[in-house]
């Protein structure tokens, strides 16, 4: 491949909300086709780079590029850029007044213009996808934390993403459900989907992941393969943060 | 979905003509007050024609102008309100300073003098037909109420609904239209219904710039004959049964949202 451009390049981002250093000087790049886990300490900074990537969160400083559009340019269509870059969240964040079809179906409508008719083919070839075919008509109230994360899934995949980002999409599930969210997880990841996802989940990590990340206070330590990375960590404060969590 | 209850009761109103949902038997207060007051409205005249039926038949023409004026202010007063919350939210400072000082002006006056101020005072400029009048000034008054339900109501959607709708490239515009608003509108419905039942009842000051609404009819009708006692009792009695009807009315629209789709 060589000379391949990177999907996702960020370049000495630095983030700042009032006195704290959220990021300080990050920079990395993922490939197309990656699979890249974030680990590291609470307040370390990782929901804040990963919500830099699409803008939710703009930086103080630094660039990033999604392939060769300029994500943090002055005169960057953000709305398109956000488009190509799926998220979801910890908390699902699904629309509670529509149903599980209406959520997938609102963002192609309403920004791509797709007619009805095939948003919703498209909606339910995704519920299909993540295995809740029978849930098209069901409201978000009424189904069980995985049910919803995997059709916050589907609605971010509606979009054709390039890239996913993940923050902590299985923290807030009873341990129970956490298997099926990550089984969608493993197959986008077997199927090329560029993909971030900050996550503690090691099984996730040895099964899927092409490289870990390790973020603390504002600065990525540690990067690599998740052998490598697991079992013979490089810097202190990896090994630190290893042994607390394993 | 406990949260989400929770959020639904966001106090602004007086709340006590909203019919409480666990009062389900016969003979709730409700049903009692409602059915009571028709029944009078109907053995009245039955029972001594001569005032009452006499009163019932002049009076209908009020009835229909006071649901003109509160149904036309209830639909100004929910557009000036819908502006007015999404200004106390917006980002921009002026914007919002606008928003805010009109709530607070608003406020801070009561409706008579505001009826007084637009028809008497301003008329001395601009002369509006009085129903206009009447009409502005409670639009005016209750669009500040509202404005101050849509804010809390916006403000209780959670900030992930947001930023869901921009993470799937929806400008902001559509994601308030889309996304934020219906779910505003629900959680909103119950103290919007208080104020649409405030309204009704407050548009009897209307009666005094000489709209000819049910009061203002009633008077007419109780200044000929004299009357007061019958006249009053049964104008009393008919604004007891709009507002009633209409909390009724609101109640029951609550009811089917929230068993839409609520787990
Ligand atoms: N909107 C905000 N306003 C102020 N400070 C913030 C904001 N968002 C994040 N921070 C701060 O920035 C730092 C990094 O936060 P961030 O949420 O990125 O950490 P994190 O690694 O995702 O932590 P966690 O594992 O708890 O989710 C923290 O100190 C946090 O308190
Ligand atoms: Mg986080």
């Amino acid at each position: 491949m060589g000379e391949q451009l990177p999907r996702v390049r960020v370049v000495d981002a630095y983030k700042d909300f009032g006195s704290v250093q959220a990021l300080r000087g990050v920079s990395f790049e993922i490939l197309a086709g990656e699979v890249v886990l974030v680990i590291g300490p609470s307040g370390s900074g990782k929901s804040t780079m990963l919500r830099a990537v699409n803008r939710l969160e703009p930086l103080t400083s630094g660039d990033i590029w999604i392939d060769e559009d300029h994500v943090t340019g002055p005169d960057t269509d953000i709305r398109k850029i956000r488009e190509e870059v799926g998220m979801v969240f910890q908390s699902f964040n699904l629309f509670p007044h529509l149903t599980a079809c209406r959520n997938i179906m609102l963002g192609p409508m309403t920004v791509k213009g797709t007619p009805k008719e095939q948003a919703e083919r498209e909606a339910r070839a995704l519920l299909k996808r993540v295995g809740l075919s029978d849930k098209e008509h069901s409201y978000p109230g009424k189904l069980s934390g995985g049910q919803q994360q995997r059709v916050a899934i589907a609605r971010a995949l509606a979009m054709g993403p390039k890239v996913m980002l993940f923050d902590e999409p299985t923290s807030a599930l009873d341990p129970e459900m956490i298997k099926e969210v990550l089984d969608v997880m493993l197959d986008l990841a077997r199927d090329g989907m560029t993909m971030v996802v900050v996550s503690h989940e090691m099984g996730f990590a040895k099964a899927a992941a092409d490289r870990v990340v390790f973020m603390d206070e504002g600065e990525i330590v540690e990067i690599g393969p998740p052998i490598q990375f697991f079992e013979s960590p490089v810097q202190d404060r990896t090994k630190r943060f290893l042994e607390h969590i394993l | 979905m406990a949260e989400v209850n929770e959020k639904r009761s966001i106090g602004v109103s007086d709340g006590a003509l909203i019919p409480d949902r666990a009062e389900k038997t016969l003979f709730s207060a409700w049903r009692i007050s409602f059915f009571g007051a028709l029944i009078l409205l109907g053995a009245l005249p039955l029972i001594s024609p001569d005032p009452f039926w006499e009163i019932i038949k002049f009076i209908p023409d009020g009835i229909l102008r006071t649901f003109q004026v509160t149904v036309l202010s209830i639909i100004f007063a929910l557009i000036i309100g819908l502006f007015t919350g999404l200004g106390r939210i917006s980002r921009s400072p002026v914007i919002n300073r606008i928003a805010t000082i009109y709530v607070e002006v608003v406020r801070g006056i009561p409706l008579l003098v505001q009826l007084f101020y637009i028809y008497f005072a301003l008329g001395q400029f601009v002369r509006v037909p009085r129903l206009v009048a009447a009409v502005i000034a409670m639009s005016f008054c209750y669009g500040a109420y509202m404005g101050e339900i849509f804010r809390a109501g916006l403000q209780s959607i959670p900030k992930g609904q947001m930023e869901a709708a921009l993470a799937l490239g929806l400008s902001r515009g559509q994601a308030i239209r889309k996304v934020i608003l219906p779910q505003t509108f629900r959680i909103i419905l119950p103290p919007v219904g208080n104020e649409f039942i405030a309204l009704l009842k407050d548009s009897s000051l209307v009666s005094i710039l000489a709209v000819s609404d049910l009061l203002r009819r009633g008077r007419e009708y109780a200044s000929r004959t004299f009357e007061y006692f019958e006249t009053y009792t049964i104008v009393a009695l008919v604004y007891l049964v709009l507002t009633l009807f209409l909390s009724k009315l609101v109640a029951k629209m609550e009811e089917r949202l929230t068993r839409q789709d609520r787990s």
